[in-house]
């Protein structure tokens, strides 16, 4: 689960505004030391943690910074670039930029790249690079123009790859874009035109990449909003040649179509990208985590004073433009895992009964294949897959007409036709901008409130939160408990904080107002009916592959049985109403991260003294949900064969040290012959 | 090499006392360790943890608490409720102080040394000032409503943290006023206790406060806002004791299930400035209850119920691999308990209150190495001597004709006559002791039993010549001029012409006898001296110190001898000089005068100065007999130390004849079977 944590800015002066206004942050040989060169003639060097400067300096007025200043590792030297052809390489000691080294090159540059473990890359805008080293010692030399006319450079990185730098640098010409990947452990360049696919109208907007062992993989962000993805092999099987790569949807929508500015993108680890703009047309500009694993959104933050496009990310921190201010955020995630990912799984009581999963199809939304080098079969499905979403079913358009102004009873009939036609594999997304299609109409007009056609929707079993974000917030506003209640037990991917908020809602409402609701009470049958209950745990527990057969299992399965029972044996004796309780345990069934959920749990009041029992009871039923799930059956049963072997282990290993002592009592009393003897002695 | 029959003696029944309280000095690198009978002892740790001083225990001055404060000065506070200082030099008690408020908890000496603060049994905490020769009451703090278990200062010296039952005080030191109470969870394992006894704390600079209690919790406090930072549960039992390193980057705990807990400040990830305390080590040296830890810098120290002192080198701070990064495990005195009337055969054991006269028997049987002969008399226990009064016994000694038995308390001196019916035995106090024969830390009778030395804690040297039933004093050696140094071990030569007497620290002094004046005084050397035999005939001096050297000195010759230069110039066997018990009696057979005997606690050598020196490439020790080999191999094998360990661990082992050597064994098995019983712990649960 990522995290933001809260923002601080870092400089204390306001930048010039645009995208002038920044040149880049480059990360120095310090930790929490960054290098921040500001369009104009000044670059400074930041300590993060202290939020302070450590030095700054300024070229000549005249002269003007063209390329970020980075850091050269191998030397700790500070390196910028001004008027696109003087270097300038200094130390913290020297004060005046204009009285430290300086080299002037025969060729315009376009980025210097340096990271750890080699020498300073120098990108010229003709598309040759050369090592800093070699540049310096024959500064004069002779650059080859790589590029043809026309031709410029959009973005480029570095890579480390077997501990060799490899470079990748985008160019565009008359609206197409060309990839070059230059490797300096075989010293070759290869070219590779980046094939649009179905999407030609959009336009490139933002690229960001990352690297896997034999390939880069680039993302790109276009202006229709949707982040693509492209494979580059690191080592082409023929590097003459001008080889094309498609690029794949990855994440559908994440800013809003037609943003202009303001809109940058960049890989955080293998499953979390960040994006930076406005998520609707109309919003403000925002800071989101996405998982590309799963298609969530992890969290966003608000900008409110706008930014300017640029995002850098550096260890554990995001920088940006925030308004004036370069702004810094620090980024924690934990690293998705398969735990994790089941946790967010609902176990289905009786899987005959729902024809559709209740957990979003992943593959349908992830969809539009997985690369650029799929086979010609995953193609042709595709294709097909293509079509049936390029056509929306005709009554969706008609319902959102409806949604904008009908009265409710009219969406809800023209909702029952839509749900009546059969369902397509992006069915979910569907449902999805219902939901906020409907969300929207409520919050201009807060009087709107369509319960019934939302609960209708929810029932479809494929929503998730951030496919609806604001559903939740909206329920919790209205205080619809009902709707809150099915929602927990829906959605597998609730906010911590939204749970929360759940839970003091559920703690705080009167019973008076309990007993109007309707609420399932399903989830607490067992309160009524304690037998039926352990009836049902019996054939659980048997059901999740536990052998009855096995003679040695039974005491141990037996034991397994108790538990569940005491548990439920002080659920009847819990203090609230069952209507309160049924609510509880929607909140105890949930999903959640203890991590997450601890900082939100300190909000609630401590006017229920039976709270941090409860905590202790979400605890166990979080466990409960883990082990109940199919999948965790051959888990649990490896578990179990291992923890047997080890009780009997350890029992052998008791026995032992019991026949170890008594040989070591018999061994003394031979030993402790008498308090009194009289031996004989001879030294040798 | 020669045959001796060996009395086997097992039935000393001595138990040491638990170990209540352990307190470390850096400056000095001694340790004192105090013990459930009242017993002060100071272990010189640069001297290979030799047992160089002891304070008699006493059995109303029950030690609960013990610090050093500044110049090298003792102080313990106790349930009599009395303070206590221990003077170093004449090892005796300078003054008792009564704290009034009760027994007496715990103790604490401020950072820089000048201050004393007490816990008391009433609730409150005393400050008092320590001044040049006494401690003056300075004020109390705030009254709390319980004992004050523990104290600590935080190392400004500004606040305190004091432990008392249910929770913990901060108080600021300037208006003795309570600034946080921090009361501690007495659950335990979800069972509620009847109380959560605070058994320790620590107070660090950076304001944190880690507690020890009773529900077996180690628990981090901020101090500034009194609030727990952080709960580790590590025992079923009470964790009764807690010690941090003075760089505060590791501290130990140690639990009444005899475990000693290991807590280091350690990097959250590698290359992070961000630390926290993790539990690193565990170790299981005892069986019993720790009652008390201390951190030196390179070693972990506990003690309990359990009566060894262990002393557990931290491998990382240890820079060389020597010996000392061994483990330590001290169970026995440095000083011998048991004295031997070789005429009569007879033994004399010392316990704290009492003495014990013992025969051995006899067989006329023989046989070869290792066989046990059948008896044709058995032991005999003579006499139970009981003291009077509360005061443990510092010394005794059985004169060599079995005649005279002699011993001391802090404030008495005993002499008694003993005679001999048949198998009746009477004995007779000689009364009207001279007022300065009031306390004695080492009594000798003459070889002939005529004359009775005596080491005052004055320094002074007393001469006594015992007549049938009364004594007469003959001279008294009044210490060197500007030393109150007292003398711990005393040697007379066998023909009574020689008295040699040594103290903790300065060379060893020689006094003529008959001319009653001081002869000579050995060089000084680094360590102190464990052992002193003057030799028949050479009357050479032997002398042992803790670092397991030898010396031989010629009384007459005013000089070390040939021998002794020479094993100093060609080094001991390295297997000698690792050796981790000191020697603790050195003897010589009557009619070999090349040999020399001695023993520690593992092992018994006869030192035969004719044969070659080892060196490290022999073998030191070779436990099995000669066989089918031929004389040459023997020959060019032997060496002059002749080892055996069979008797271990061994208190004491002399010659009674030529022929007859007596050992007295004291079984670990046989201690721990008269201690309570252990917490039952499995060691592998299920």
């Amino acid at each position: 689960m990522a995290a933001l944590e809260e923002e601080f800015t870092l400089s204390t002066v306001p930048l010039g505004a645009g995208p002038n206004g920044l040149l880049g942050v480059e990360q120095s040989d310090k930790t929490d030391q960054f290098l921040v060169t500001h369009g104009g003639r000044t670059v400074i060097l930041y300590k993060v943690s202290d939020q302070k400067p450590l030095g700054s300096w300024s070229v000549k007025q005249g002269q003007i910074i063209t390329c970020p200043a980075v850091c050269n590792f191998q030397t700790g030297e500070f390196i910028v670039v001004h008027d696109n052809k003087v270097l300038r390489i200094w130390n913290t000691e020297d004060v005046n930029l204009d009285k430290v080294f300086k080299a002037t090159l025969s060729a315009e540059i376009y980025r210097i790249h340096s990271i750890q473990g080699t020498e300073p890359l120098v990108l010229f805008k003709e598309g040759a690079v050369r090592g800093l080293e070699a540049l310096l010692a024959e500064p004069q030399q002779k650059i080859e123009t790589v590029l043809s006319d026309d031709e410029v450079i959009k973005w480029t990185k570095v890579f480390m790859v077997f501990r060799h730098p490899v470079l990748i640098f985008i160019t565009e010409k008359h609206g197409n874009h060309f990839a070059y990947i230059q490797t300096f452990s075989s010293r070759t360049l290869s070219k590779y035109t980046l094939f649009h696919g179905q999407e030609e109208k959009s336009v490139i907007q933002n690229f960001t990449a990352s690297v896997d062992r034999k390939f880069i993989s680039l993302m790109s962000l276009s202006s229709d909003g949707c982040v693509y993805e492209t494979s580059i092999p690191i080592h082409p099987r023929d590097p003459d040649e001008n080889q094309r790569v498609v690029r794949s949807l990855l994440l559908k929508t994440v800013v809003a179509g037609n943003a202009r500015s303001g809109v940058a993108l960049t890989v955080l680890d293998q499953d979390h990208v960040a994006v930076l703009g406005p998520p609707l047309p109309a919003s403000k500009e925002c800071l989101s985590i996405w998982n590309t694993k799963f298609q969530t959104l992890q969290t966003s933050r608000e900008l409110p004073q706008g930014t300017s496009g640029q995002l850098w990310y550096f260890g554990e921190n995001l920088f940006m433009l925030h308004g004036k201010f370069l702004t810094v955020i620090p980024y924690k995630c934990e690293v998705s895992s398969l735990a994790g990912a089941l946790g967010k799984l609902k176990h289905s009581q009786d899987p005959g009964t729902h024809t559709v999963p209740h957990f979003v199809n992943w593959e349908t939304s992830r969809g539009y294949g997985f690369g650029s080098q799929n086979s010609e079969q995953s193609k042709r499905i595709l294709r097909r897959r293509k079509i049936e979403v390029n056509v929306p079913p005709p009554a969706f358009e008609q319902l959102l007409s409806t949604i904008k102004k009908d009265s409710e009873k009219d969406i809800e009939v023209e909702l029952c036709k839509f749900l009546a036609v059969k369902r397509t594999p992006d069915f979910h997304t569907i449902v999805g901008d219902i939901v906020l299609e409907l969300l929207g109409r409520h919050t201009t007009e807060p009087s709107f409130y369509p319960r019934n056609s939302l609960m209708q929707l929810i029932q479809t079993h494929v929503l998730s939160y951030s496919l609806c974000p604001g559903l939740m917030e909206a329920a919790l506003e209205k205080t619809d408990v009902q709707m809150l209640q099915l929602c927990l037990q829906q959605f597998p991917d609730i906010p911590e904080s939204i749970t929360c908020a759940c839970l003091k809602l559920f703690l705080s409402i009167s019973d008076d107002s309990l007993q109007e609701t309707e609420i399932n009470m399903e989830s607490v049958s067992d309160c009524s009916d304690p037998v039926q209950e352990k009836m049902d745990e019996q054939t659980e527990i048997l059901q999740n592959g536990f052998n009855a057969d096995e003679q040695n299992c039974d005491s141990c399965d037996r034991k397994l049985n108790q538990k569940p029972q005491d548990a439920a044996e002080e659920t009847t004796s819990c203090p609230v109403v069952p209507k309160r309780a049924a609510l509880l345990n929607a909140i105890l069934h949930s999903a959640y991260s203890e991590m997450f959920l601890l900082p939100h749990l300190k909000d609630i009041p401590a006017q229920h003294v039976t709270i941090m029992d409860w905590i202790c009871l979400l605890l166990d039923a979080n466990f409960t949900v883990v082990v109940m799930i199919p999948e965790a059956k051959r888990l649990l049963l490896s578990l179990y064969k291992f923890v047997k072997s080890q009780i009997c282990i350890c029992s052998e290993l008791n026995k032992i040290e019991v026949s170890f002592r008594e040989l070591q009592k018999l061994n003394q009393e031979k030993n402790n012959r008498e308090l009194y003897s009289i031996e004989v002695l001879e030294l040798f | 090499m020669g045959e001796f029959k060996v009395h086997r003696v097992r039935f000393f029944n001595y138990v040491p006392s638990g170990i209540r309280c352990v307190a470390y000095n850096n400056q000095s690198n001694r340790l004192a360790v105090s013990r459930t009978d009242g017993t002060v002892e100071i272990y010189n740790l640069s001297a290979n943890y030799f047992q160089e001083k002891f304070f008699p225990g006493h059995e109303s001055r029950a030690t609960e608490a013990l610090c050093w404060a500044k110049g090298q000065r003792l102080f313990s506070g106790g349930l009599n409720g009395e303070i206590i200082e221990y003077d170093l030099q004449a090892l005796n008690i300078k003054y008792a102080m009564d704290a009034f408020g009760g027994p007496i908890w715990s103790m604490a000496v401020s950072p820089c040394g000048s201050q004393l603060l007490v816990g008391c049994e009433d609730g409150s905490v005393k400050l008092f000032q320590i001044t040049p020769d006494k401690i003056q009451f300075e004020r109390n703090f705030d009254r709390q409503k319980s004992r004050i278990l523990s104290l600590s200062w935080h190392p400004s010296g500004t606040h305190i943290a004091a432990g008392s039952i249910d929770y913990i005080s901060v108080f600021d030191v300037k208006s003795g006023s309570a600034v946080h109470k921090m009361l501690v969870d007495r659950q335990y394992m979800g069972v509620s206790k009847r109380k959560c006894i605070i058994w320790g704390v620590a107070f660090l600079s950076d304001g944190t406060v880690i507690s020890v209690d009773s529900a077996g919790k180690v628990q981090f406090w901020d101090s500034a806002t009194g609030t727990l930072v952080k709960n580790h549960l590590i025992a079923n039992a009470d964790v009764q004791s807690i010690a941090v390193s003075d760089q505060e980057d590791s501290f130990v705990v140690g639990t009444a299930e005899g475990t000693v807990f290991h807590f280091q400040l350690v990097s959250v990830t590698s290359n992070s400035s961000e630390k926290q305390w993790v539990r690193t080590k565990p170790f299981q040296h005892h069986t019993h209850d720790v009652r008390a830890v201390a951190h030196s810098p390179t070693a972990l120290i506990s003690g309990g119920t359990d009566t060894h002192l262990v002393i557990r080198p931290l491998m990382e701070k240890v820079e060389v691999k020597n010996y000392d990064a061994a483990l330590r495990k001290i169970t026995f005195p440095h000083r011998r308990l048991i004295s031997c009337s070789k005429k009569r055969h007879l033994l004399l054991f010392q316990f704290a209150h009492h003495l014990e006269l013992w025969r051995l028997g006899s067989t006329v049987a023989t046989g070869k190495n290792g066989d046990t002969l059948p008896l044709s008399k058995d032991a005999d226990h003579l006499l139970h001597l009981k003291t009077k009064g509360p005061e443990n016994i510092i010394c005794s000694c059985i004169s060599p004709c079995g005649s005279w038995i002699a011993y001391s308390t802090t404030s008495r001196f005993f002499l008694y006559r003993l005679n001999y019916e048949h198998d009746n035995i009477s004995l007779q106090r000689v009364s009207k002791m001279p007022a300065f024969l009031r306390s004695a830390l080492q009594i000798l009778f003459s070889e002939d039993s005529t004359k009775l030395f005596v080491a005052s804690n004055q320094g002074s040297l007393h001469i006594i010549r015992l007549l049938e039933g009364s004594f007469k004093h003959l001279h008294t050696f009044q210490p060197q001029s500007g030393t109150v140094e007292s003398m711990c071990l005393l040697a007379i030569s066998p023909d009574g012409n020689w008295l040699a007497a040594s103290g903790t620290s300065a060379g060893v002094h020689v006094y003529n006898i008959k001319h009653l004046k001081l002869h000579c005084t050995v060089p000084a050397y680094n360590f102190p001296v464990t052992a002193l035999a003057i030799a028949p005939n050479t009357n050479n001096l032997v002398i042992a110190h803790s670092d397991q050297q030898v010396f031989e000195y010629s009384i007459p010759d005013k000089q070390y001898t040939e021998w002794s230069r020479t094993i100093q110039k060609q080094g001991f066997h390295y297997l000698w000089l690792q050796r981790d018990t000191p020697i603790t009696h050195i003897s010589f057979h009557p009619k070999r005068p090349m040999h020399i005997l001695l023993h520690d606690a593992y092992m018994f050598c006869i030192i035969d100065k004719s044969l070659p020196l080892p060196n490290d490439k022999t073998l030191l020790y070779n436990p099995l007999p000669p066989t089918n080999e031929s004389d040459v191999i023997r020959r060019r094998t032997a060496h002059a130390f002749k080892i055996s360990k069979i008797y271990k661990p061994l208190l004491f082992m002399d010659l009674l004849d030529e022929r007859t050597l007596v050992a007295v064994e004291r079984p670990l098995d046989d201690i721990i079977a008269q201690l309570p019983p252990p917490i039952k712990k499995k060691k592998f649960g299920t």
